[in-house]
């Protein structure tokens, strides 16, 4: 495949409008008919600080970073100097930056790439109202060789709220970038293409979770705010009232996990949607969830831990409290999107089997995804929808609790007459009523295993692809770099299987053999420093091939070349050692 | 999902499931599980239209031993659990149910905010003053000088929690003390707790035999307030700052706006959600 990209880093102080460009930006780009990802990073800091929209714009659709960067556009030399780590540069890089853009003039890190200098500050200030953003939305436009037609109309669609003179004075800005851009290098982007009649989305993430959520059934969510799955809860607080549903903004992440419980308890698909530090709160409850058998989806939007560790930016490390938090055995779902569109079918999934299996289903997704925002084709309609086995009338003695061969029984709804029970975080008897006799907990255990393991998950339970001998596994954001190091290997004429779970519990041992089948070498990759989802991998399944593991922390991303670079690492017979990052 | 049987009177035994409470015998809670079951009875709510919700403790079994529906979740979170199940179905009677420690110490934060949010709940706190499930520690209403609790064998040395004022200030919108001795006094106050609009908190003394014996007093100390309910708040302040704990009846009852949010559909499908993504 000729993919034509372009990968373009925006960063500057929080506030100095980093993000509105870099979303303009990718609306053109859009309207070209590119395909694209705007990532975010920032500092901690509410207002201030540093921020960096990451896009990378594409022929193609794409769900990964790409190795380096082509263009960085430094509204201030200061703030670039934070991301440097982030923002991999080649020697035919090119930053425009503002020696005069911060408020202290510094002077930019040491880099290979090229540099000029582009007054935008100064540009600005010739403007009423001026904003140095705009001057760089407009020279970038030039540098890349956007359409100049379609900025104005993305001016008005986003700046609707700020009002006629600050759109007046962003055109002005614009315009000035345009003529100082046209004298500034070009960095050609992919040919323009509004052929074609493909559908094409912009969302992010934290946006398809939320969809996804909706389209499952799910219409009672209860919030407590957390960065970085706020934008979840925003975006399903104005779109439940909508369907019906309702989003309640709880007093903390334990009243959160609980009215999701109480909710589902009288017959309404319910979520919550947090971060690890929530998570954490939240597991006794979702032990909870599991034990009285109630569905409940908790969706985890990764963020750097420990503790509160790096709000603001991914890290693929709450996967064992995900597995393994919850106290007592208490099986239970753990799923994970591999993409950004993923995040619509993953989700759904998750109502719908934590709805037909009534139990817990915790999504790991992550800021990387999360907060990207996206331009791909549409996502497919997908017919997995929140179906409950609720009795329909009631025999003399109904058993809420009843152990049947599936292990999943029929679950009366509060108002169902004869159907009353008391659903109990104690261990409980067929009946439900309380019991502390060693058979009963046996049984109910089994019980509570049995409908997890015994499900037909079908094909779902992973992306796979290829065939060779050598293999690559991953799961969630990592999975994309993963997708195109391989796809670009293929382009080479070398076949390397990819295994992308989407299914983390339980664990599928029967499929799992079937996708290891005659591979002889194994490379893990995971975002997690102390190789989570490794020790997972080890703990679940049987590993015959030879492992090796590609494993960091986060914030940085895979980049496909990295992975690119390990598998010829170990194709050139080094041993192990130092082969780990 | 109402049911269709005919309208027969519902006796007050006809709400009780038929377990064995795990009480001790003399437990004031057996008092307060029949004052439950008059006031259900004397509402007519049918047993499948209420949902008895609680926490962890001797008085948080209370919804294994109703033949309502019941949730018996984890320590402290009975007022959430209530919440998101009467947000999510409003058409079903909801009470929660649970003891001091359960309310007031780890569920402390859930009390103050379901006072403040207001939703059309009851929920009766069965106070007496100690840990009993877990034999005999000092709880968030113990006084400074009950030397018996094994972790604070010197006493708490630290003033009780004040739950009436606290709910007040919080917003409850009903506020009533009962004593667990007076089960028709008290199934009265409970059937106007539920009648009445938004969030009704029924503080009812229970005493535990078990490890405050001296609480079998309570039936001598407690008296039905002097005054009729009030409705002004600041009113309500003063007389519950001043009554020592020991004033019986409806104490408060405030005419704040229920939180109910709507669930009609704004719109016909999801499909128009698509719009906002599409290019």
């Amino acid at each position: 495949m000729n993919r034509q990209n372009l990968s373009i880093a925006l960063t500057g102080s929080g506030g100095s409008g980093v993000m509105t460009t870099g979303n303009m930006l990718l609306e053109a780009a859009a309207q070209a008919g590119w395909y694209g990802v705007m990532g975010r990073s920032a500092g901690p800091q509410i207002r201030g600080g540093e921020a960096a929209a990451l896009l990378r714009v594409s022929s193609e659709p794409i769900e990964s970073p790409d190795d380096n960067f082509d263009l960085v556009l430094a509204i201030d030399p200061g703030s670039f100097g934070r991301f440097v780590a982030e923002i991999p540069l080649r020697t035919d890089s090119l930053i425009i930056s503002d020696a005069e853009g911060g408020r202290r003039s510094s002077s930019l890190p040491e880099t290979p790439a090229r540099l000029v200098d582009l007054p935008m500050k100064k540009l600005a200030k010739t403007v009423k109202g001026g904003r140095p953003n705009m001057i760089a939305l407009g020279a970038v436009t030039k540098v890349i060789g956007l359409p100049e037609a379609s900025i104005y109309s993305i001016l008005e669609k986003l700046l609707k709220s700020k009002g006629a003179d600050a759109l007046e004075a962003s055109w002005a800005c614009v315009q000035a970038g345009f003529a100082a851009g046209a004298d500034l290098p070009k960095v050609t982007g992919p040919s323009t293409n509004t052929e074609s009649t493909q559908e094409r989305w912009s969302i992010t993430g934290n946006e398809a979770a939320g969809l996804g959520a909706v389209r499952g059934g799910i219409r009672f969510v209860a919030a407590y705010p957390i960065t970085p799955a706020t934008e979840v809860l925003e975006w399903l607080a104005g779109s439940l009232p909508r369907v019906g549903g309702v989003l309640v903004q709880a007093e903390d992440e334990l009243a959160s996990i609980n009215q999701i419980i109480g909710a589902s308890f009288g017959g309404t698909p319910s979520l919550t949607a947090t971060s690890g530090p929530g998570l954490a709160l939240m597991t006794e409850s979702i032990g909870l969830a599991v034990c009285s058998e109630v569905p409940a989806v908790v969706l985890d939007v990764m963020r750097c831990g420990p503790s509160t560790g790096i709000a603001t930016k991914s890290e693929q490390s709450d996967l064992s409290i995900a597995l393994n938090g919850l106290h007592g055995d208490a099986p239970h779902l753990v799923l994970a999107p591999t993409s950004v569109t993923d995040c619509v079918f993953t989700t759904q999934w998750a109502v719908h089997l934590a709805e037909s299996l009534q139990t817990a289903a915790i999504v790991l997704s992550d800021q990387s995804l999360g907060q990207t925002r996206a331009i791909v084709n549409r996502p497919a309609d997908i017919a997995f929808m929140a179906r409950r086995q609720v009795p329909e009338r009631f025999e003399e003695d109904y058993y809420r609790y009843a152990v049947g061969d599936s292990g999943v029984s029929p679950m009366s709804i509060p108002g169902q007459a004869g159907g009353q029970y008391t659903a109990d975080g104690l261990e409980h008897n067929e009946a439900g009523a309380p019991s502390s006799l060693s058979e009963d907990h046996f049984a109910q255990l089994e019980k509570r295993e049995r409908k997890i393991n015994g499900f037909d998950y079908g094909e779902h339970w992973a992306d796979l692809e290829g065939s060779g001998e050598t293999a690559v596994i991953t799961w969630g954001s990592t999975s994309g770099p993963v997708r195109e190091a391989l796809s670009r290997l293929r382009e080479q004429g070398e076949d390397i299987r990819l295994i992308a779970i989407r299914l983390l519990a339980p664990e599928r041992p029967v499929e799992m053999a079937a996708a290891l089948e005659g591979v002889k070498r194994l490379l893990v990759v995971e975002q997690s420093h102390s190789k989570q989802f490794h020790r997972y991998l080890r703990a679940a399944y049987d590993l015959q091939a030879e492992v090796r593991v590609l494993n960091r922390p986060g914030p940085l991303p895979f980049r496909p070349n990295e992975i690119i670079e390990q598998l010829n690492y170990w194709d050139e017979g080094n041993g192990n050692e130092g082969a780990m990052t | 999902m109402t049911n269709e049987t005919a309208c027969v009177q519902l006796q007050p035994k006809e709400y009780k499931s038929g377990v064995k409470p795990v009480w001790c015998p003399g437990c004031g809670d057996f008092g307060v599980l029949g004052s439950i079951t008059k006031a259900l009875s004397g509402l007519q709510i049918q047993p499948e239209n209420a949902a008895v919700i609680s926490g962890i403790g001797c008085s948080s079994r209370m919804p294994t031993y109703l033949s309502t529906y019941g949730f018996h979740g984890v320590h402290g979170r009975a007022l959430a659990l209530a919440t998101g199940l009467k947000v999510a179905r409003p058409d079903l009677t909801v009470i929660a149910t649970g003891g001091d420690g359960d309310g007031f110490s780890i569920g402390g934060n859930h009390f103050l905010h379901t006072c403040r949010r207001n939703p059309d709940m009851t929920y009766i706190v069965m106070d007496n003053q100690v840990y009993g499930m877990t034999k005999g520690q000092a709880s968030p209403t113990t006084g400074p000088n009950w030397e018996k609790g094994k972790l604070t064998p010197g006493g708490t040395g630290i003033n009780p929690f004040q739950p009436l004022v606290i709910a007040l200030a919080s917003g409850a919108n009903f506020i009533a003390r009962t004593s667990s001795s007076d089960s028709n006094g008290t199934a009265r106050v409970i059937m106007d707790a539920i009648n009445h609009p938004g969030f009704s908190l029924v503080q009812i003394l229970s005493p535990c035999v078990t490890f405050r014996p001296e609480q079998r007093d309570w039936k001598h100390m407690l008296v039905p307030s002097p005054k009729e309910p009030t409705s002004d708040p600041a009113q309500a302040a003063r007389r519950l700052l001043r009554d020592h704990g020991l004033y019986t009846g409806i104490l408060y009852v405030g005419e704040r706006s229920v939180y109910q949010p709507k669930l009609e559909p704004g719109i016909s499908g999801i499909e128009e959600f698509e719009e906002e993504f599409r290019l």
